[in-house]
C-alpha cells in the first residue's frame, strides 16, 4: 500500500462512501475545459465497474475527439475508421458473442459517415451497446458542421449559420432509432446538469443491462457541451444544451421493447 | 473428405471452412456469389458467423473487428466492392489485426463487366488503400488451388498479423471442376489459429488472470517518432514475407523464352506453352503464386541464366512492371496483354509467344 493510499483509507470509525473507480484511467485527460466526453466516460466506466463487467468488455473506440477513448477506459479496446465503429463492433459481438462490446461515437462519426453501419447494426439487432455523443459538430476537426448542428447555429463551414434550404436540418438519431425492430432500448439524455447526469447513467446502466441479458441492440444519445468550438465558457455551454439543444433534440426513452426484462434493471429514468 | 465437382468459388468456401474460419462477412456481387451463398448455409451449422453486410465498406470493419479477436474471420467481393475495402485493409495493416479477403475481381474501370479481368493487380500488390500497407497476396489458377490456397492464407494472415488477399478472376471463380477437399495434414484449424493469437487477441482482459492489463490494438501513433518506429515494424513484416515468396514453373530449365502469367490467364499460357513444347519451341512458364512478396529472386535468376521473359496478363499492363524491376539491368521482358473482360483460349496466345522467341 502506499502512502497516500494509507492515508486516504477509511479510518475504523469511517464509512467509505466514494471511491476512484478502477475502469477509469488515473490519468488526465485530453479533452478541452467544459467538454463533456469526461463526463460521458465516467458514467460508462462506472456503469461497467458497478456490472462487474470491466474485465469482459472490449471497447470499439471510434474516430472524432474521443479517438483516445480507450487511454481512460480500461477495457480491451479496438480503433475503428471514422464512422465504422458500429460494424467493428459487429465484428467483435459475432466472434466473441460472450462478451460485452461497445462503440463510442461522436455524431459525425455515427450520423454523418458511419449512419449505415449504424442504422443496419441497429436494425439488425446486434448485441452491443452504442454510446452516441451528440455535440452538435466536429469538435476533432475544429468545428464544422455535423448532421446534428441546429438551425441557424454557426460553424467553421456554416458561416451564416445552417441554412434549412441548403444543408437541410439536425438529424436525430434516437427517433430514427427508435423505428428499428432492432433496437430494444434507445434513449436520449444530457449532460448539462446534476440530475441529467444521474438520468444518463441510468439510461447507460439500463443500456448494458439489456446487453448483458441478451435481448439486442440498446442506444444512448448524450447531449454535450463543446465550449471550445461553440465559442462559450463552460456555464454558458451547459446552458444552451438546455436552452436550444433539448427542444430539438427533446429527451427521454425513445424505445423500450424490454417487456421489463431484464430482472433488476435501472428504473424508468429521471430527466430534468 | 470427398471429392467433389465444383466450381471455384465453392472451393474457396469449402476451403475456408476447412481452413477454420468462424466469421464471414460480405456483400453480394458477381462473379463470386457463391461464396457466400454456401457460407451461410454452412459456417452457422459448424457454429460460425455469417452476415450478410450493408457493404463492403461495413464487410471489411466486421472483418477488422472479428480479426481484432484473434477469430479466423473473412470477407470476399470483387472489384468496384475490394475498392470501397480499402480504408478497412489499411487501418488492419497498421493496426497489425488478421483477416483473409478474396477479390473474384472483374472487368474495370468502373462498373466494367463481370467477366475475367487481372486488372486490379496493382490495387493488390501495391497497398491499395493509403500509407505503406501492404497484403500478401495469393493468386490461384484451379478450383483445387482455391480451395488449397484458403489453408495458406488463413496461416499467413495469423503468421504475419495482416490481411492477407486470394486475386482470383472471374474465370478461376465460375470454373467447374474436380476439387479434392482434403485438409493439409498440417493445417492448425480454428483452434490453432486461435492459439497463435493468443499473446495479442482481445477477449475482455479477465481472460488473462487476476493481474491482466487491457489490450489496445490501434492504428493512430501521434507522438513524435512514434509513427516512424511502428512503420518500421511494418517495414520489417514486409521483409520477412519475402520467406513465403512461391511460384509454379514449368518447363523453364532449358527454355530461351519463359512466359511470367499469374491466375487464369497463368494457366491458359500453360496450355499454350505445352502446344508450343510440341513443336519444339523452347519457351517455359512461370506463374507467380504469390503476387505480394513478388518473385524477383526467381526471375533474376532465371534472367542471369539468359532467359528472356515474355509478360502476359489480362489488364493495360500492370505485373510487367514489376516483372522489369525484377530483372533490370540483366534483361529485358517482352509483354503481352489480353483486354479485360473477353474470355480467351491458349490458341490466343500462341502467336505472341512465337513473336517473342523470334525477336531473341
Ligand atoms: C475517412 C475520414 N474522413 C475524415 C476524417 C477526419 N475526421 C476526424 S474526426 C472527424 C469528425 C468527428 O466529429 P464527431 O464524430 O462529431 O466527434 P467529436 O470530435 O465532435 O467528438 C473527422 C471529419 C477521418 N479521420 N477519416
Amino acid at each position: 500500500m502506499t502512502m497516500t493510499e494509507d492515508l486516504l483509507a477509511p479510518r475504523p470509525d469511517e464509512e467509505l462512501v466514494f471511491d476512484a473507480n478502477p475502469v477509469q484511467a488515473d490519468r488526465i485527460t485530453h479533452y478541452c475545459p467544459g467538454c463533456h466526453h469526461g463526463i460521458a466516460h465516467r458514467l460508462v466506466t462506472e456503469v461497467l465497474h458497478e456490472m462487474g463487467v470491466a474485465p469482459q468488455t472490449i471497447l470499439v473506440a471510434s474516430v472524432g475527439c474521443a479517438t483516445f477513448t480507450y487511454d481512460y477506459m480500461l477495457v480491451d479496446s479496438v480503433e475503428a475508421p471514422h464512422g465504422r465503429a458500429s460494424a467493428v463492433a459487429t465484428g467483435v459481438k459475432r466472434a466473441r458473442p460472450d462478451r460485452i462490446v461497445y462503440a463510442y461515437q461522436g455524431d459525425g462519426d455515427m450520423g454523418s459517415i458511419g449512419l449505415a453501419e449504424a442504422l443496419h447494426a441497429a436494425n439488425r439487432g446486434e448485441r452491443i451497446t452504442v454510446i452516441f455523443v451528440n455535440n452538435t459538430v466536429y469538435g476533432m476537426t475544429g468545428g464544422q458542421m455535423a448532421p446534428t448542428t441546429l438551425l441557424g447555429q454557426k460553424t467553421t463551414t456554416t458561416p451564416k449559420g445552417r441554412n434549412m434550404a441548403t444543408e437541410g436540418a439536425p438529424l436525430r438519431m434516437s427517433e430514427l432509432m427508435a423505428q428499428l425492430d432492432g433496437v430494444i432500448y434507445a434513449e436520449r439524455c444530457a449532460l448539462n446538469t446534476v440530475r441529467n447526469i444521474r438520468a444518463a447513467k441510468k439510461a447507460i446502466r439500463k443500456a448494458f443491462e439489456v446487453q448483458r441479458a441478451g435481448l439486442g441492440y440498446s442506444f444512448v444519445e448524450l447531449l454535450s457541451g463543446c465550449p471550445t468550438n461553440w465559442h462559450m465558457d463552460p456555464v454558458a455551454a451547459n446552458e444552451r444544451i438546455g436552452k436550444d439543444m433539448i427542444p430539438v433534440f427533446p429527451l427521454g426513452v425513445y424505445k423500450d421493447a424490454t417487456g421489463g426484462r431484464p430482472d433488476g434493471a435501472a428504473k424508468e429514468a429521471d430527466h430534468e | 473428405m470427398s471429392d467433389c465437382l465444383i466450381k471455384g468459388n465453392e472451393a474457396i468456401a469449402f476451403g475456408a471452412l476447412d481452413a477454420g474460419c468462424r466469421c464471414y462477412f460480405g456483400y453480394p456481387i458477381t462473379p463470386q456469389n457463391e461464396i457466400p451463398e454456401v457460407l451461410s448455409a454452412l459456417l452457422p451449422e459448424a457454429g460460425g458467423s455469417f452476415v450478410q453486410a450493408e457493404s463492403e465498406v461495413a464487410s471489411i470493419n466486421m472483418v477488422l473487428g472479428a480479426g481484432s479477436c484473434g477469430i479466423p474471420a473473412m470477407t470476399s467481393s470483387s472489384s468496384c466492392g475490394i475498392s470501397l475495402m480499402q480504408e478497412g485493409l489499411s487501418y488492419m495493416s497498421g493496426s497489425h489485426i488478421p483477416g483473409v479477403i478474396v477479390n473474384m475481381s472483374r472487368g474495370g474501370p468502373g462498373l466494367g463487366d463481370i467477366g475475367p479481368s487481372q486488372g486490379d493487380y496493382f490495387q493488390a500488390v501495391k497497398g491499395g488503400g493509403h500509407g505503406d500497407h501492404r497484403s500478401l497476396v495469393l493468386a490461384p489458377a484451379t478450383a483445387q488451388e482455391c480451395y488449397d490456397m484458403m489453408f495458406r492464407a488463413f496461416e499467413l494472415a495469423f503468421k504475419y498479423r495482416n490481411p492477407v488477399m486470394v486475386l482470383g478472376d472471374a474465370i478461376v471463380g465460375q470454373i467447374k471442376e474436380p476439387v479434392l477437399r482434403r485438409p493439409p495434414a498440417d493445417a492448425p484449424g480454428a483452434a490453432g489459429l486461435e492459439e497463435r493469437a493468443a499473446d495479442w487477441r482481445l477477449e475482455g482482459y479477465g481472460r488473462r488472470g487476476p493481474d491482466a492489463t487491457p489490450r489496445l490494438l490501434k492504428s493512430v501513433y501521434l507522438a513524435e517518432g512514434a509513427l516512424a518506429a511502428r512503420n518500421r515494424l511494418l517495414q520489417e513484416k514486409y521483409e520477412a514475407m519475402k520467406a513465403e515468396t512461391s511460384v509454379a514453373c514449368t518447363d523453364v530449365d532449358d527454355a530461351d523464352l519463359v512466359v511470367v502469367a499469374f491466375g487464369s490467364i497463368g494457366r491458359i499460357a500453360g496450355s499454350a506453352v505445352r502446344l508450343l513444347r510440341a513443336e519444339g519451341c523452347k519457351v517455359g512458364l512461370l506463374r507467380p503464386v504469390t503476387l505480394f512478396p513478388f518473385p524477383e529472386a526467381a526471375l533474376q535468376q532465371l534472367a542471369k541464366q539468359g532467359k528472356r521473359f515474355l509478360v502476359i496478363e489480362q489488364n493495360l499492363g500492370q505485373m510487367i512492371e514489376d516483372v522489369r524491376l525484377a530483372v533490370r539491368g540483366i534483361a529485358d521482358a517482352a509483354w503481352h496483354g489480353v483486354m479485360p473482360g473477353l474470355f480467351i483460349g491458349a490458341d490466343a496466345l500462341l502467336d505472341p509467344i512465337r513473336d517473342a522467341l523470334r525477336e531473341i
